[in-house]
């Protein structure tokens, strides 16, 4: 017997952790590593939620996530590619063509 | 029993995930990030979700992760060094960070009355078991998103194709 606060409180500790990484990492695929950790922890809480509640709807919307994850980290890791293409640097302070 | 589970596999999925934030080299964060997502398919098995616990093996660690690594191979990616921009996002992200952290397990601590305990496994349905209860639904109910999906795949998959093609 697992109280469920205790899963919510989990999802949140691993979604600080992908927020604070999000925000410390310089490195573009280290902060979209980061990325998918918060969307894991969102996961935990939909299937929790989905558990307390006795409906199957929160495991639908997790697997809807994990498609809508899938087809992003496929785009953005070859918006990643084209980026280390043309500025050869994977650092996001170099990357700052629309900054100035 | 669930305790032990929960207490064995939430501490490994955080070691994880500090892990990914410790870690200066590309390749350690991501893999890293695949004990967590292991170590979450535990979890969703014992909250009864059986199909995604296999999903998130298959289709996360399975299939995004070796994306990561590719990419990352591919790249041949470096240690990433401390600039200035990484010390005013340390002094910003931690103390963000543990704040929505504080101001979220504080909503869910003093909820937790509302909240139930749960229990291994555990069906969701009567006696239906998941996959028959998520395809049921997945494939009447929620059809239409579900096909909309596969054109979202597929523009994706285009996406990738034009972007990462060689500019002649």
């Amino acid at each position: 017997m697992v109280p469920t606060a205790y899963y919510l409180v989990l999802a949140a500790m691993l979604f600080s952790v992908g927020i604070a990484a999000f925000l410390i990492k310089r490195n573009v695929i280290t902060i979209f590593v980061s990325i998918e950790l918060m969307l894991n922890a969102v996961n935990l809480t939909f299937v929790a939620f989905a558990h307390m509640w006795h409906q199957v709807s929160g495991q639908i919307f997790v697997f809807f996530v994990m498609v809508v994850a899938a087809a992003e980290a496929a785009v953005g890791l070859a918006i990643i590619i084209s980026i280390f293409r043309a500025r050869q640097t994977l650092n996001v302070d170099e990357i700052d063509l629309m900054k100035s | 029993m669930q305790l032990a589970i929960f207490i064995i596999f939430g501490a490994l999925a955080l070691g994880g995930a500090l892990n990914l934030l410790f870690q200066r080299h590309p390749i350690n964060s991501a893999l890293s990030l695949v004990v967590v997502m292991m170590s979450l398919a535990v979890l969703y098995w014992s909250l009864g979700a059986e199909f995604l616990a296999a999903a998130q093996v298959i289709v996360y660690s399975g299939a995004i992760m070796v994306l990561f690594v590719f990419v990352i191979m591919l790249l041949n990616a470096g240690e990433e060094q401390h600039t200035d921009g990484s010390r005013a996002a340390y002094t910003v992200g931690i103390p963000g960070a543990a704040a929505i952290f504080c101001l979220l397990s504080f909503v869910f601590l003093t909820e937790r009355g509302a909240l139930q305990t749960s229990n291994v496994g555990g069906d969701l349905g009567n006696g239906v078991d998941n996959i028959a209860a998520v395809s049921e639904i997945l494939f009447t109910k929620q059809l239409l998103p579900f096909e909309v999906t596969s054109i979202l795949i597929l523009v994706a998959i285009l996406g990738a194709v034009v972007l990462a093609r060689k500019e002649q």
